[in-house]
């Protein structure tokens, strides 16, 4: 089969205009568009739960709805949040489009295995929605037995399904970056020259492969005790529930690492883009994650220090926790080395990144209180944790996805956004999370139980704070669906590198033809090969 | 940090800990914010400060601050784990109550067989040790005024211990998700003079002591037909050890280990009786699970425990 120049210069958006060819595409970067829509749809469903939530809280006891819905709320944000949200977004969404363009390939490695996994998920995904509007799940996203096998009502078993089925998405999404990175690099494209992002997105791939199985495993044995009251969990039954805790959290720790390292990597591209220098300790950045990857593995046990472990497992589970956190402190310093005798630019994507570095280093350092044995007694199961893992969650990859989606946006859409809107939706959520997530720390000193649908009144101040904060937050992230949506219509046409970035997705044109590049590009010089100070100095 | 009473031993401990986390916290946050606002301003893209040439070298400053890092952080490891290893380290001359979870209430039981429901009484300044256990989910028994939490687990006993020093009421809280009212498991704690909570256990009596209920339910339940127990105390030795001075003493098992006889051990010889069989008997006892609740497997301990010094 033979093309034109011409047709092969044709866009990947306007190739081909049918429904058929968007739901039965095997373009990485449609099938990207695909999962940006899907994602979407599941943020803002979480978000819609976390708004009830914070509304219930606003009064001591309860403004809106009942204990038993209260508990579904929370079940059905944490389930949608973790799993359909941040466990995929960066590698499905930003990966998917920019993984081949930045190693000079045509495609992933497994396009059709690419589409298949879009279709897992939302599969897994509409089980999971159907179970949580047939009348929900109150176990809490972590599903803790005996009370998810025996005692709660609900869907446990159909949202369980879900997840399952979206874990072989992950799964497959795993194998095919693996493999891409490693197969399908440009000639010239040694290992450390690849971006960070890469990198970042080869330690998360390694940690969805090995990681998830256990979380299928655990969750089938869950649903195979509830309906056939097979003793595993259920001490009823001659079960153990401490195993189903560790096995939970044996893919839920590493999960987290799943979600923060993708983040990481988008914050290594942006913070030597805008400061228009080379990233500094480039390999101690790319084996940190490595790093982070591996000990992430070994950390789980720091979610059961007050559950009934012995207490020479917590002492060495807490010892590992300080070492993982060791590399994501290296990192922190490496980006503000990156900016130190920079020239540094505030557009939108800069500012997430700033923002991202700020909330994610206060969501360490509350994780060091947490990893101290004696203060996590009292600070865990209160608000202090769920503030704790906001900020890294929330603050740290929401932050990072939306400025890894503005810095690409002009890749993907072949359109600039409109960036005084961005800079001021970007300022708007740290402040905003800020104050819906700063009083939660001192609530949970204070001793507030976290999924309490009422509480005592000396808690309501913070509380309403907290909920105020979350109103500012919500116009804060519903902002870019609006002007990111206005400019695909109106935004001006995107040259092909905006940014004046290094990295070879910004060497085709925006947005990219459906075969990325016409010609193989060849790599011949370091990454983030940005000119030095002093040349920068005349021009 | 006063918004939280400090009304335990082990609370100022804690706190100071928490200080001391908050300190580095502070230092770094001002660090990194500080260097980043001052990057912002001092090489913002158009500012023609002369920024000389930039370091190539860089792998002395990452050990540096690698090294830092982890000095740190092992120092706050340290301090965590040894005030940790003192949380469950309960002195032996503890006062014991026995707390048992349920969906959605927290039931309490005194040695003397006083009994009460989302409510603990102690004295001050004395060691109280919980022996807790649930009859249905996962609790959590969380008292934020004393910094001490452990959760509830079905199937065996949990402790935690701790010495109020403060008189005054505090609260409680189950911090573990355990169904639909969870966030109404709640309950005080009450912490009195010695001689307050001497009047407070006369008044509250119930007639016999957690031992002698235990007692009853020892001829009930036909333990009584094959153990040795207490001076009248029914069967021989013949089918079934003697459970006079049993408590707190070595027991060997048939399997060679010797297991010193606890609370634990004391339930789970009721409720499993084939997983340690003591030395030259035969595995003859049936379980007894789900015919005694946790309430009254408590009383059987007590009573059981009551027979320590009768050889």
């Amino acid at each position: 089969m033979s093309i034109t120049l011409e047709e092969a210069r044709e866009s990947y958006l306007t190739e081909e205009g049918t429904l058929r060819s968007w739901l039965l595409t095997t373009d990485h970067k449609r099938i990207a568009l695909l999962y940006l829509g899907s994602t979407t749809v599941f943020f803002f469903l979480g978000g819609i739960a976390a708004a009830a939530m914070r509304l219930q809280l606003v009064t001591p006891n309860g403004l809106i709805v009942s204990n038993e819905t209260y508990n579904r709320l929370f079940t059905g944000h944490g389930v949608i949040m973790v799993w359909f949200f941040l466990v995929p977004v960066v590698p499905v969404t930003l990966g998917n489009f920019v993984v081949p363009l930045m190693i000079g390939a045509r495609d992933l490695a497994f396009p059709r295995l690419n589409l298949f996994s879009w279709y897992l998920f939302v599969l897994g995904g509409l089980i999971a929605i159907y179970a949580l509007f047939a009348g929900g799940v109150d176990t809490g996203w972590t599903f803790y037995t005996p009370l998810s096998t025996d005692y709660a009502k609900g869907h446990v078993v159909a949202i369980v399904l879900g997840i399952f089925i979206s874990g072989f998405s992950s799964i497959a999404t795993g194998i095919n970056f693996i493999v891409t990175i490693h197969r399908l690099r440009a000639p010239g494209l040694t290992w450390y020259r690849l971006p960070i992002f890469l990198w970042s997105l080869y330690a998360t791939s390694v940690i969805y492969v090995l990681a998830t199985p256990v979380l299928a495993i655990t969750l089938v044995l869950l649903a195979f005790e509830r309906i056939f009251r097979v003793g595993v969990f259920d001490p009823a039954l001659g079960g153990d529930p401490l195993l189903f805790q560790h096995m939970f959290w044996f893919y839920s720790h590493p999960a987290v690492y799943i979600m923060i390292l993708p983040g990481m990597g988008v914050v290594s591209e942006i913070i030597p883009a805008f400061s228009g220098k080379r990233l500094f300790g480039y390999h101690f950045v790319a084996w940190c994650s490595v790093a982070i990857a591996v000990i992430g593995f070994l950390v789980w046990g720091h979610h059961m220090f007050v559950a009934g472990t012995s207490v020479y497992s917590a002492i060495v589970f807490s010892i590992l926790s300080y070492f993982v956190a060791v590399p994501s402190a290296i990192k922190v310093f490496n980006w503000l080395g990156t900016m130190h005798k920079g020239f540094v630019r505030f557009d939108a994507p800069m500012l997430y990144a700033l923002g991202f570095i700020g909330l994610f280093t206060m969501g360490g350092l509350t994780g060091l209180f947490l990893a101290a044995l004696a203060a996590d007694v009292h600070l865990t199961q209160t608000y202090f944790v769920v503030a704790h893992f906001h900020y890294i969650m929330v603050g740290g990859m929401v932050s990072a996805f939306f400025g890894g989606l503005h810095y690409w946006w002009p890749k993907i859409t072949g359109r600039m956004y409109p960036e005084m809107w961005g800079r001021v939706a970007a300022i708007m959520i740290f402040f905003g999370f800020n104050l819906t997530f700063f009083p939660q720390f001192i609530l949970g000193y204070e001793g507030m139980p976290r999924r309490y649908a009422t509480y005592p009144p000396q808690f309501q101040v913070l509380n309403v704070l907290s909920s105020a904060g979350a109103t500012i937050l919500a116009v804060a992230y519903l902002l870019p669906l609006g002007y990111l949506m206005w400019s695909l219509f109106r935004g001006a046409r995107a040259p092909a590198n905006p940014w004046n970035a290094t990295g070879l997705e910004w060497q085709t044109p925006s947005p990219p033809p459906h075969i990325n590049f016409i010609v193989t590009p060849v790599v011949t010089q370091p990454p983030y090969n940005y000119p030095p100070p002093e040349a920068q100095e005349h021009v | 940090m006063s918004l939280l009473p400090q009304a335990s031993r082990m609370a100022p401990r804690i706190d100071w800990l928490i200080i001391g986390l908050l300190i580095i916290s502070v230092a770094v946050l001002l660090l990194v914010f500080g260097l980043m606002l001052l990057y912002i301003v001092r090489y913002r893209h158009n500012s023609n400060i002369d920024r000389g040439k930039i370091a190539e070298k860089t792998w002395r400053l990452e050990i540096g601050w690698t090294a830092a890092t982890l000095l740190c952080f092992l120092g706050l490891f340290v301090w965590g784990a040894r005030l940790y290893a003192q949380l469950y380290r309960p002195p032996g001359n503890a006062l014991i109550v026995y707390v048992v979870g349920k969906q959605w209430m927290w039931k309490v039981e005194y040695p003397g067989g006083q009994r009460e429901i989302n409510s603990l009484h102690v004295p001050v300044n004395r060691p109280v040790e919980l022996l807790m256990t649930s009859e249905d989910v996962i609790h959590d028994f969380s008292v934020p005024a004393f910094r001490i939490k452990h959760d509830v687990l079905p199937g065996r006993y949990e402790m935690v211990w701790f010495t109020a020093d403060r008189p005054g009421t505090y609260r409680l809280y189950c911090t573990q998700l355990c169904g639909v009212d969870h966030s109404a498991m709640t309950g005080w704690v009450t912490v009195m003079a010695p001689a307050d909570y001497a009047r407070w256990l006369a008044a509250s009596r119930t007639g016999q002591t957690l031992a002698q209920q235990g007692q009853v339910l020892f001829m009930r339940f036909g333990c009584s037909g094959c153990h040795h127990a207490g001076l009248s105390g029914g069967g021989g030795t013949v089918r079934a050890p003697s459970l006079n001075g049993v408590f707190g003493s070595p027991v060997p098992l048939s399997d060679g280990s010797v297991v010193v006889a606890d609370e634990r051990y004391i339930r789970d010889s009721i409720l499993q009786p084939k997983t340690q069989i003591v030395a030259s008997y035969e595995p003859v006892m049936p379980s007894f699970k789900g015919q005694i609740d946790e309430a009254d497997i408590v009383k059987l301990v007590a009573f059981i425990k009551s027979l320590a010094g009768d050889r």
